[in-house]
């Protein structure tokens, strides 16, 4: 190999959309880490020396390069990504190892790995060079696979599982298009000169394709220009567009990974969650909300498009959700919306301190086990009535908290952004529960159950009646037969998705009936329709999601759909024939 | 209990008194409440109104009516635990209802709503 020239004018567009892009993110990362607060930016020191980083490192690697998670999702879709993330990975990767090689005295120059083969000739035909030669091209060939399939899915996207895919705005399509645009060039550039600089498979035999019928030396320099001007405005575009996903999601992980949260949504981390959204569209579909009720512009990948240009009607954006957590879940980033859609509402809140003065003091009850039916269990109260049956069997010395009705628990008025009045709940019913001595804090309703768990500090262990129920039959306090029903078993979406509590409803169902699988379990469960997360849905819209999920749940055909949700309950109750019960009802029924 | 069945406290309607604006923009902001029967189930279900007189079904009607000037007061003490738009037979979005309601007869806007 042996140098032909050093600089061409056609570098400038590159070197101009380089220079741009490389302060815009160091600005961008100095401002972003400015912007955290101090306790976060102390978590950040720590973790940078410690193990972490190799999580990190690991973590960014099958992520954002390999896309690990799309390919759990989707194999083809998956394999989209992979291909463009590690194709291109891989040509700058080789790219700096050949000019390493070959003319390590120009290591220095950002230009020169790029457009090597324009700069370098070949003179002889070493093996090593082949096999550079052979490799470049297949990560090439692997790129170009990548953007065929990513064309093929804006003409068909259910060939990557995807029935739903994002309407992009000019910044995007215009980064969108130079993208796409600037491996066929460079297949172009690279197969025209490969006369001189040698080549392998591909760009060879292309060249040998071209000079027959074209003079490839008159078009080397066109080509090579475009090529440039393509890479320099992906670079322009690329800061208004969805890609600065790429160096974002970097970042993301490893401030994730030192157990940072977002705080604020358009400053330090919530920021970079947003730069980090890839507007890939997969929370579109995950969401019922537009699967269900056709609200398709409402889901995750909007709201935080407007969000990062802060524009459009932002708040009512983030009221527009169940906030049931499935965007999250399926979120190949690992964006944590329903938190940023929550920032945002809680700036709506409108505190005045006078308004719960009418709660009644504190009386006192002693006991041992306290429980918590909840509002929503009141107005369901066989499942109430169930969890009094279960405790009286199991000679438990327990008392209501909230005999004849109780103040709530404060998730919904949280939920609707009002967090300095439901800190007012917060502090009543803690002061109750301190005051009854209890061991232990039973709450049937799962929206209770998350807030107990994660809003109050409470000294004693909070337990939702699942638990509570495979508890008592492990200790044997509950006997159990069988029931001989078929049941399917839905998953809450405030124990479930958002609390972690999978396996103890399963654990009891499998004692008293016959648990039937559903694709729609666990992490992938699926939301009521009732949440209290949303206000402004309408019934007709509520009715929908609704009756989709209750289609989807029983198309087995089950004797009863078991859930562990007094809100879940009642609301599968109104939307069809299905015989719904909580899973207290079914171990009442299987105790006689 | 108090049932609050005897709203109609007096049969005059003081035309000076009574804006429609408030009633209007609720409307606009949830149309829902619009098909209002009076029921008066969503107050028997009330979380709030175990412990104080409080009243969504009056609170509804004072708004109809243009009689405001308690009102925000009022819905101040609603806790948005959802139960009454479970129980209202007309579906009406109650919980949206009672934020729109706090909303427009606050002294400064607390929703931002355009
Ligand atoms: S929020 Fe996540 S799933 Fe949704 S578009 Fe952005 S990256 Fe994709
Ligand atoms: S949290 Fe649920 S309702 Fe809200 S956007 Fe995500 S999937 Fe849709
Ligand atoms: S339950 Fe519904 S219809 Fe009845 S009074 Fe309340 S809001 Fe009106
Ligand atoms: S949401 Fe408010 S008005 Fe409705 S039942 Fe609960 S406390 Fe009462």
């Amino acid at each position: 190999m042996r140098q032909r020239f050093i600089y061409d004018p056609f570098v400038l567009p590159f070197m101009a959309g380089f220079v741009f892009i490389i302060i815009y993110l160091v600005a961008g990362i100095i401002s972003a880490i400015r912007e955290l607060p101090c306790e976060d930016r102390k978590k950040l020191g720590k973790s940078i020396f410690s193990r972490k980083i190799f999580v990190s490192a690991r973590e960014i690697f099958m992520e954002c390069l390999i896309h690990r998670r799309i390919f759990r999702r989707n194999r083809m879709l998956g394999f989209m990504h992979m291909s463009i993330a590690f194709g291109w990975f891989l040509l700058i990767v080789l790219g700096h190892i050949e000019v390493r090689l070959y003319c390590p005295e120009r290591v220095n120059l950002p230009y020169f790995p790029i457009f090597f083969r324009y700069f370098m000739m070949e003179t002889d035909s070493t093996l090593k060079g082949s096999l550079l030669f052979f490799l470049m091209d297949a990560a090439l060939l692997m790129v170009l696979t990548g953007i065929g399939l990513a064309l093929y899915k804006r003409i068909n996207s259910r060939l990557m599982g995807m029935r739903r895919t994002t309407k992009l705005k000019l910044g995007d399509r215009i980064a969108m298009y130079t993208l796409w645009a600037v491996f066929p060039l460079r297949l172009l550039a690279e197969s025209f000169t490969s006369g001189i600089s040698g080549g392998s498979f591909l760009t060879r035999g292309f060249g040998l394709v071209f000079e027959s019928f074209v003079s490839n030396e008159a078009l080397i320099r066109p080509a090579w220009w475009a090529y440039s001007v393509a890479l320099g405005t992906f670079f322009l575009a690329m800061p208004v567009s969805r890609y600065m996903h790429i160096p974002a999601e970097m970042l993301l992980i490893v401030l994730r990974n030192a157990g940072i949260k977002s705080k604020k949504t358009n400053a330090g981390y919530g920021n970079i969650e947003l730069y980090s959204c890839s507007r890939c569209g997969i929370c579109i579909d995950a969401c019922q909300m537009s699967a269900a009720a056709r609200l398709d512009r409402k889901t995750t990948v909007y709201f935080m498009r407007m969000l990062r240009r802060q524009e459009g009607d932002i708040e009512a954006a983030a009221r527009q959700c169940l906030m049931c957590g499935r965007c999250v879940q399926a979120c190949p980033v690992g964006i944590d919306s329903c938190r940023l859609k929550q920032n945002v509402r809680r700036s709506e809140s409108f505190f005045s301190p006078v308004q719960y003065r009418y709660f009644p003091p504190t009386e006192t009850i002693r006991t041992d086990v306290l429980y918590f039916a909840g509002c929503m269990t009141h107005l369901t109260p066989g499942i109430g009535k169930a969890m009094q049956t279960i405790f009286g069997r199991a000679g438990v010395n327990y008392r209501m908290m909230d005999e004849g009705g109780g103040i709530c628990c404060g998730r919904p008025l949280m939920l609707s952004g009002q967090e300095k009045s439901a800190a007012i709940m917060i502090e009543k019913n803690t002061d109750i529960i301190l005051q009854s001595n209890a061991e232990l804090l039973v709450a049937s309703c799962p929206v209770c159950y998350k807030i107990f768990n994660e809003e109050y500090s409470l000294p004693i262990p909070v337990m939702h009646h699942t638990q509570y129920i495979e508890q008592l039959i492990d200790r044997g306090a509950v006997t159990v037969g069988h029931t001989g029903l078929s049941a399917v078993y839905h998953d809450p979406c405030d124990l479930g998705r958002n609390s972690g509590v999978y396996n103890p409803p399963r654990q009891v169902l499998r004692q008293v009936a016959n648990l039937m699988d559903t694709s729609h379990e666990r992490g992938e469960g699926l939301c009521c329709g009732g949440s209290v997360g949303n206000a402004v849905l309408t019934g007709d819209q509520r009715r929908k999601i609704a009756r989709d999920a209750l289609y989807k749940l029983t198309g087995e055909k089950p004797d009863i759909l078991v859930t562990a949700c007094p809100l879940c309950k009642k609301t599968f109750a109104g939307a069809g024939l299905q015989q719904v019960e909580d899973i207290a009802q079914v171990v009442v029924k299987a105790m006689e | 209990m108090d049932f609050g069945y005897s709203i109609n406290q007096s049969s005059k309607i003081d035309m000076d008194r009574a804006s429609g604006d408030i009633a209007a923009q609720v409307l606009r902001y949830e149309p829902s409440f619009a098909v209002c029967i009076g029921c008066g189930a969503c107050m028997a279900t009330c979380s709030a109104g175990r412990f104080t007189p409080f009243n969504l079904r009056r609170l509804q009607l004072m708004v109809m009516r243009g009689q405001t000037d308690s009102v925000h007061a009022e819905a101040e003490k609603c806790m948005l635990c959802g139960k009454c738009r479970l129980i209202c037979p007309r579906g009406i979005n109650t919980r949206n209802v009672l934020l729109a309601i706090h909303h427009f007869t606050a002294p400064a806007p607390t929703l931002d709503i355009r």
